[in-house]
């Protein structure tokens, strides 16, 4: 019952679909999603999982299609401090970085 | 990640063998990292490797700072078991608790009658006696027991397999008389004053639960805080 979101990427896969996969690798203070926590999106946008409980979805979401484009990993930040906290912001206060790939 | 790792990655987490996914945040490079060896192109030195396999035994991801950049160590064990023995109705909601923490759960019950697939969909069930479910299910460092059934037949073997593995939750449903006989039960059997301190009895946390969904809360939470916070 609980979702696995690495299976559910290698299934997209498997049908041919383009994947990104978004990772959290560092929190600090109160973030909503324990390290690790993960987020698969196919090439039209559809995704599953999660890195934040819904504050930065959005705009992981959008860089996963970016990497899908181009093939490169990004690290991405999110937090108080960062500029994209006012788009984006993590209304907890929390901090996270989020690395996503595209899956080969 | 490239396709290989991702189909070596899979298939580790299909047979339950622990691995390690390390990546550069750089470059993206990566490597798996098992307990005997690795696989993939990320270049580590030899200590690197060494404390990524320490990580991947304390079940604890997170970023190491190489001369190359952060390099983020992702730990995919097996799930951690929750062995629940007494297919009661206590049972039901404590399996499915435990399944939606995260936990493989298995409900043994000898009796055939009980332990009916239809009615416990989401878990595994095994109609063995405790002793044989046991030697086969060998609990380790990452398994809870939880003991419900009352009956010495049921529950005392059980009690005595949990006791002789290093399962990092030992629980045991029972009024104080019952588990002060149980103990006594036990000790017969060479068990030392230490080693039945392991046993959480009457079981669970002390919050009141009366019904059966409220004693499974208790005894999940009894569970994740022996887990999380020992």
């Amino acid at each position: 019952m609980t979702e696995d979101v690495l299976d559910q990427a290698e299934a997209w896969r498997k049908e041919g679909r383009n994947v990104a996969l978004a990772t959290v690798v560092t929190t600090w203070g109160s973030s909503p999603r324990p390290v690790g926590s993960q987020l698969a999106v196919d090439g039209e946008g559809k995704f599953l999982g999660s890195v934040s409980g819904g504050c930065i979805e959005g705009a992981v979401i959008k860089e996963a299609l970016a990497a899908i484009g181009d093939g490169k990993p990004r690290l991405l930040d999110f937090g108080v401090t960062n500029e994209q906290a006012w788009e984006v912001g993590l209304a907890c206060g929390g901090k996270v970085q989020v690395f996503v790939e595209k899956l080969g | 990640m490239d396709a290989t790792i991702l189909a070596a990655l899979q298939e580790a987490r299909r047979a339950k063998r622990p691995v390690a996914l390390a990546t550069n945040l750089r470059s993206g490079a990566q490597k798996l990292i098992f307990k005997d060896g690795t696989e993939g192109p990320l270049c580590l030195d030899v200590d690197m490797i060494i404390g990524m396999q320490d990580m991947l035994a304390r079940d604890e991801s997170g970023t190491l700072q190489t001369g190359a950049g952060p390099v983020f160590v992702q730990v995919h064990n097996p799930p951690p078991r929750l062995i629940v023995v007494g297919a009661v109705h206590i049972a039901d909601p404590l399996a499915r608790m435990g399944v939606m923490a995260g936990y493989g759960v298995t409900l043994i019950d000898p009796r055939r009658a009980f332990a009916t697939s239809q009615r416990f969909e989401e878990y595994a069930v095994s109609t063995e006696w405790p002793d044989d479910a046991m030697a086969e299910l060998k609990p380790d460092t990452r398994s809870a027991i939880v003991t419900l059934t009352h009956d010495p037949k049921i529950d005392d073997p059980a009690l005595d397999a949990a006791l002789k593995s290093p399962a990092f939750y030992i629980g045991a449903l029972g009024s104080r008389k019952t588990h002060a006989a149980r103990l006594a039960r036990l000790k017969e059997l060479g068990h030392d004053d230490a080693a039945l301190a392991r046993i959480r009895g009457p079981v669970g946390l002390d919050i009141g639960a009366l019904s059966p969904a409220e004693i499974a809360v208790s005894i999940v939470a009894q569970i994740v805080q022996a887990r999380r916070k020992p």
